[in-house]
């Protein structure tokens, strides 16, 4: 497996699509470092705990309202277009250049095509989002020129590894799309229109979960404090069905130590008593309002690599 | 009696009640190139793919080089070199890398390896690119690579599956000649193709297969006087001032069993390789012979022969 992992990523490195992505999330991460430079001094004001962690969440005048901050939008966006560009190919590629019967027939167990392509992918990917968010984290200790306390630190650890295992699952999906689907561009459609579905229509725009609680739980101005409460509830539940929404849930907790709960209901409560007295959760607190949506993420991405590989394992070599 | 590199037993493939291979009895030699024919879709890849260990058989067994393929794939294809039909290359690597990946899959040392690329990307003509993109490469190029890419396991065995479709006559010859060097160096070679000259240039013995039967088997000339004058030779023999006396005493002869002629033409058959007597008897009768051959096989006769019957 040592072998094709090498080669794998000996070629990513030095390939055109390496480069693109680089850039994309270079100037993702330089976009946001330019907008928290001129905006934290305004957003730091009641408090001078965790400022380093603001960096990740200003949000300059003229920001959509409904999004979530630029840094964080941005990441979201381009971290499933990373996964799938790494792996919408994988597979397939190897069958249409004519080099997997030529692969499968060197002695070598036929799993470690198909782990040593995904692991390959998974240090890229890694390489990719450690290096954007070190990259923010140095300009920004230039701007604001407080180093992060060591809570901050772990917190940021914790962000770079969700953010891997978000780009894990896109990737996995690619891959299981490149064995079940002969053509690259299928595959890569897919995988594309999956991503605009849960990405757009269940996170940033979510229109399906609304409409559905709009359906099952119907309100109006005059409807009870239980009836709106369910009605969240249920949006929020459907919400989360979209990987893009667990993962922007995640990250939240993580870099907004304020943020109690993700639980949508009590959102919204929260928002009657606006004005409250803000406290920040201990680390050790975030992490756990995180965990279960961490391991929603991890279980998705082994089941679609899961799929992928028992596909692969078991599909059949024919002649043609 | 040479080792047996391939055996198989009542091999049988079947894809969803099509049968592709149909209780196939091989055996092939160490040392030899063996010719494997037959139409497309005749079960000549299915079968190959089944001896790699690629396709596991529906029934009956197969054993290469004493391993069975569908227990021991690995072992297999650690002595087995597979060229398939359609092959490719990475594209954006250049040849040198192509075959270290291959090598590196073998898990060669890699000091021996590079000596073993170097060497073999001579062989195979092909040193002067040797550190260019396999995208810029010719078809007959890529096959070329492609020979060396089995040849750098240094494999018992050599499967070649079409390796000379679509090529140049030129490229074929180099392919060709190729193989024969392999087999030199002591690689047993299966050369599965429709292309009957080539086979019949290169090849010591073929199998020909239809529709998942093997339907003959052996070399060329036994083939060839089995499937064409029922296992009988025949002798054409030109004379001039046909004696008319010439076809009795002819018949006379000790196990000729047939004499036609026509003009200055005589074909004779007979049981075994008579030429020296026929020779003999035409010079003491009358006539003058001219010329005389014995009747050689082409591969393509033997080859539509047996496909009229299958």
């Amino acid at each position: 497996m040592y072998a094709v992992f090498r080669k794998e990523l000996a070629d990513h490195l030095s390939s055109k699509r390496f480069i693109i992505l680089f850039m994309l999330i270079f100037l993702a991460a330089i976009f946001a470092t330019y907008i928290a430079f001129h905006n934290i001094r305004g957003e730091v004001t009641a408090t001078t705990e965790f400022v380093f962690l603001k960096l990740f969440i200003v949000s300059g005048e003229g920001w959509p309202s409904g999004l979530p901050p630029p840094f964080l939008f941005f990441i979201s966006l381009f971290i499933p277009i990373m996964g799938i560009a790494l792996g919408f190919d994988a597979i397939n590629s190897e069958r249409t250049s004519g080099n997997l019967s030529r692969l499968l027939s060197q002695p070598i167990y036929r799993d470690s095509v198909i782990n040593g392509k995904f692991l390959a992918g998974l240090v890229v990917l890694s390489i990719i989002i450690a290096s954007v968010i070190a990259i923010v984290a140095g300009f920004g200790l230039r701007i604001i020129g407080v180093p992060p306390g060591s809570e901050e630190v772990l917190r940021i650890i914790v962000f770079v590894l969700v953010s891997i295992i978000y780009g894990a699952f896109w990737m996995a999906l690619a891959v299981l799309f490149s064995v079940l689907f002969d053509s690259a561009a299928t595959s890569m459609l897919a995988s594309i229109g999956l991503w605009t579905f849960f990405f757009f229509f269940m996170y940033i725009f979510p229109v399906i979960p609304q409409a559905i609680a709009n359906a099952s739980v119907p309100i109006d101005q005059n409807s009870s404090l239980e009836m709106i409460t369910k009605h969240v509830e249920i949006g929020g539940i459907i919400g989360r069905i979209s990987p893009c929404t667990l993962y922007g849930e995640a990250v939240a907790a993580l870099v907004v130590p304020e943020l109690a709960s993700l639980n949508p209901v009590l959102l919204v409560i929260s928002t009657f008593y606006a004005g409250r007295m803000v406290t920040s959760l201990p680390f050790s607190q975030s992490l756990l309002l995180v965990w279960p949506h961490l391991v929603s993420m991890l279980a998705l991405a082994a089941i679609c690599f899961a799929i992928s590989y028992t596909r692969f394992m078991k599909e059949e070599i024919r002649a043609i | 009696m040479a080792q047996l590199v391939v055996e198989t037993k009542n091999l049988t493939k079947k894809y969803n009640g099509f049968t592709a291979v149909d209780g196939l009895n091989l055996c092939i030699e160490e040392g030899e190139i063996f010719g494997f024919l037959g139409p497309n879709g005749a079960g000549k890849t299915t079968t190959i793919l089944m001896l790699l260990g690629l396709t596991e058989p529906s029934s009956g067994t197969a054993q290469v080089c004493g391993y069975n393929p569908t227990r021991e794939p690995l072992k297999v294809k650690r002595i087995v070199g597979y060229l398939p039909e359609r092959f490719g290359f990475y594209e954006d690597l250049t040849a040198r890398q192509n075959l270290r990946y291959t090598s590196e899959l073998n898990n060669l040392p890699r000091e021996e390896a590079e000596k073993r690329i170097d060497d073999l990307l001579a062989t195979v003509g092909l040193s002067q690119v040797a550190d260019q993109e396999v995208s810029k490469f010719s078809r007959g190029m890529k096959q070329r690579l492609g020979l060396a890419d089995i040849w750098v396991k240094e494999p018992k065995l050599a499967f070649l599956d079409e390796p000379t479709s679509g090529i140049d006559p030129e490229g074929i010859d180099d392919v060709l000649n190729l193989m024969v060097s392999m087999a030199k160096k002591g690689i047993t070679v299966i050369f599965c193709s429709h292309q009957l000259h080539q086979v019949q240039k290169i090849c010591t013995r073929v199998g020909i297969l239809a529709e998942g039967h093997l339907v003959a088997e052996g070399t060329i000339d036994r083939l060839g006087r089995q499937a064409i004058a029922g296992g009988r030779y025949r002798v054409q023999v030109q004379v001039t001032q046909l004696d008319p006396g010439l076809i009795d005493s002819l018949k006379q002869i000790k196990g000729v069993i047939e004499v036609q002629s026509s003009d200055n033409l005589l074909f004779i058959s007979c049981d075994k390789d008579l030429r020296g007597q026929i020779a003999k008897t035409i010079v003491g009768s009358d006539s003058i012979l001219v010329e005389m051959k014995i009747e050689e096989y082409g591969l393509e006769e033997i080859y539509k022969k047996y496909f009229r019957e299958a």
